[in-house]
């Protein structure tokens, strides 16, 4: 059986065919495109994918306008059935908007957009998507954002911390994120939004100039934990 | 009617572009602003009579992210 991968384009998404790029390079079967306005997902997905980019040119906040569109509702109701949802970027702000994830995103601290090559700590080895990772390893991921810096009251904070929930922490604060954090998982570790792009780095620095396969691992853990699923 | 939202963040809620504006207050030589934090303003135009409850769901469910921020509404002649 194929692995069967959906990614979603909202008007404004700009990393959305480098997300599918990355999903085939790692599973070498063909990605699905979903518009904005579809209604509905095509059936048996192992993943959702929520690219990077400016939806809906960031109006009001990041994420919020994509949050209300119509494929928002079905992804909402798979996330609810279990289906995996991996929120990228633009991605995770849409997630933590249409509450799928706690938390908001902010303008960075230092009010500048920052993109650069960034050290990612490890700090969830239990999830489909991290169970690959040794604990407190270091990758090498590219950020590339305005409104990444992380923020959720303190009792949030704790609990997210209590219970595992958070995925990756930046091992420097490019951003102002509350605790470091760079990536969050839902309650049952089957939703994952995170700010830096795994999906930019899926090539040898050989044959990519950004470089690094620290990424394409994440991927490979996601086909590795639905094969032993 | 006219109703105006004032989306604000939350006290406690760093607010750097408040703080990059407050510099730049100070550098124009405005002394004694002791803090500067930015919100927004939204005017909406509904029928009258819409009901109030109606309109705190829009701005629970789309114009102000409660994560972060209050929001207060204001109705035309002060309802």
């Amino acid at each position: 059986m194929g692995f069967r991968a959906a990614v979603v384009t909202f008007p404004g998404s700009n990393c959305d065919r480098d997300m599918v790029t990355a999903l085939e390079a790692v599973s070498g079967q063909p990605a699905l495109r979903v518009w904005h306005g579809d209604a509905d997902l095509p059936d048996r997905l192992d993943l959702i994918a929520l690219p990077g980019g400016f939806s809906y040119g960031d109006y009001l906040r990041s994420g919020a306008m994509a949050a209300m569109s119509p494929i928002m509702r079905a992804v909402v109701a798979a996330a609810g059935r279990g289906v995996p949802v991996l929120g990228v970027c633009n991605g995770f702000q849409v997630l933590t908007e249409a509450r799928l994830l706690p938390g908001a995103l902010m303008r960075n601290a230092g009010q500048r957009f920052v993109c650069r090559t960034v050290e990612l700590q490890v700090a969830n080895t239990d999830s489909l998507f991290t169970s690959g990772f040794a604990a407190d390893e270091t990758l090498r991921v590219p950020v590339a954002h305005h409104d990444g810096n992380y923020f959720a009251d303190e009792a949030t904070l704790d609990r997210l911390e209590g219970e595992g929930r958070i995925a990756f922490r930046y091992a420097q604060n490019c951003n102002g994120s509350a605790r470091d954090i760079a990536g969050v998982l839902s309650a049952n570790g089957r939703v994952l939004g995170m700010m830096p792009h795994p999906e930019r780095a899926i090539e040898p620095a050989a044959v990519n100039a950004l470089g690094g396969t620290d990424g394409r691992r994440l991927f490979d853990n996601i086909l590795a934990s639905l094969a032993t699923a | 009617m006219k109703v105006r939202v004032l989306v604000r963040l939350k006290p406690g809620v760093l607010d750097p572009q408040g703080r990059a504006v407050h510099h730049a207050l100070e550098g124009l030589g405005f002394a004694g602003v002791e803090d500067v934090r930015i919100g927004r303003l939204i005017e909406l135009d509904v029928a009258d009579g819409t009901d109030p409850a109606a309109l705190n769901e829009m701005c629970e469910k789309l114009l102000a992210n409660t994560v972060i921020e209050n929001f207060t509404i204001e109705t035309e002649g002060g309802a």
